[in-house]
């Protein structure tokens, strides 16, 4: 009876994940869609690409190894490269890892392979627990999608019309906004946090440091600065 | 498949994998300082921040695209409406006025 009990919780965490990863799935499409057209005129073969999409699974790294490998980069230098600009992760798993319930290594370690910008910011801004039934389908139904639409993009091109195809590349980054925009409401901390980090991360970029580093710079200075100067008023 | 793209793709799902794990796998809450785990728990609302802005001034050579696709957004979100509707409402905007005006 227990037994039951627990697999029902956890298919209802699971469908939540799903329904929560909705969002992600419709912003990937045109960013794999894109992707799968650029590996096409890259050079790469339609198992490279997407085996690429299904063994690493993140958006900026991959676009950045195209823009590599047509310039002739060793792999070495692409493999280290994209270290570098996945190294944020390390910060997202670790404030995850504050958020989520705690079940067994093997399953954390699953799921850790679907942390994104994107999965990351969808359970890390919901409320309650994070299960591990949830993480399960938020990463799943982004995955497939990511998976799917780079082959789709390889294979049939970007063949949404162009005015639509326009529209969705703001599809992540309205995404982005429709999670911050209900926790500020709630708290001035949050304002304070995005707003700062914002500002930090505009400032990097003008300074040309790299996208990856500036994000991990702009969050971690505004973190830090933001618990130093509030942390005992406030919280989250 | 050539090897050397294959050691390409494998290099990377590995460098791209272990900070993903090691951090969910490895660290113990119970054993992080309050102090740090207050930092953790800014991270998202900061990283929001910074995933915004200024990238959504670049998705168009046209800035103002960007920025409707923001306020459409920010709108739409204040009001309440659920995440879906949101993206969809700001991807069907920028759709009109891509049709319109560029």
């Amino acid at each position: 009876m227990q037994a039951i009990t627990s697999v029902t919780r956890s298919e209802s965490g699971f469908a939540t994940g799903l329904r929560a990863g909705t969002s992600i799935a419709i912003g990937y499409m045109p960013v794999a869609l894109t992707f799968g057209l650029l590996a096409r005129t890259t050079g790469l073969t339609v198992f490279e690409a997407i085996l690429m999409s299904m063994l690493v699974f993140a958006g900026a790294a991959q676009y950045i190894t195209l823009s590599l490998l047509a310039i002739g980069t060793g792999a070495l230098e692409i493999i280290f490269t994209i270290f570098i600009v996945n190294i944020r992760h390390l910060l997202m798993s670790a404030s995850i890892n504050e958020r989520v319930t705690e079940d067994s290594v093997w399953k954390k370690a699953l799921y850790a392979f679907g942390i994104t910008d994107e999965t990351f910011t969808v359970a890390a801004t919901k409320s309650g627990n994070v299960t591990t039934g949830y993480m399960f389908g938020l990463c799943l139904i982004s995955y497939t999608s990511w998976v799917v639409f780079t082959g789709a993009g390889y294979m049939v091109g970007a063949s949404l019309p162009g005015v639509i195809q326009q529209g969705m590349s703001v599809a992540l980054y309205a995404m982005f906004v429709g999670l911050l925009v209900p926790s500020s409401k709630k708290s001035r901390k949050v304002i304070i946090l995005a707003g700062l980090a914002a500002l930090l991360n505009s400032f990097f970029s003008y300074l040309s440091i790299s996208t990856g580093w500036s994000i991990v710079l702009a969050t971690l200075l505004s973190s830090v600065l933001v618990e130093i100067v509030m942390g005992r008023k406030e919280n989250v | 498949m050539s090897s050397t793209m294959l050691l390409i793709i494998v290099g990377m799902a590995v460098v791209t994998y272990i900070p993903r794990m090691v951090p969910l796998v490895f660290f113990n809450s119970d054993h992080i300082p309050a102090s740090l785990q207050n930092i953790l728990k800014n991270v998202p609302f900061a990283i929001l921040g910074a995933l915004i802005f200024p990238g959504i001034l670049t998705i168009h050579e046209d800035m103002t695209f960007g920025l409707i696709g923001a306020a459409v957004a920010f709108i739409t979100a204040y009001l309440g409406a659920n995440l879906i509707v949101v993206v969809m409402t700001s991807v069907g905007a920028l759709s009109v006025y891509a049709y319109f005006f560029l």
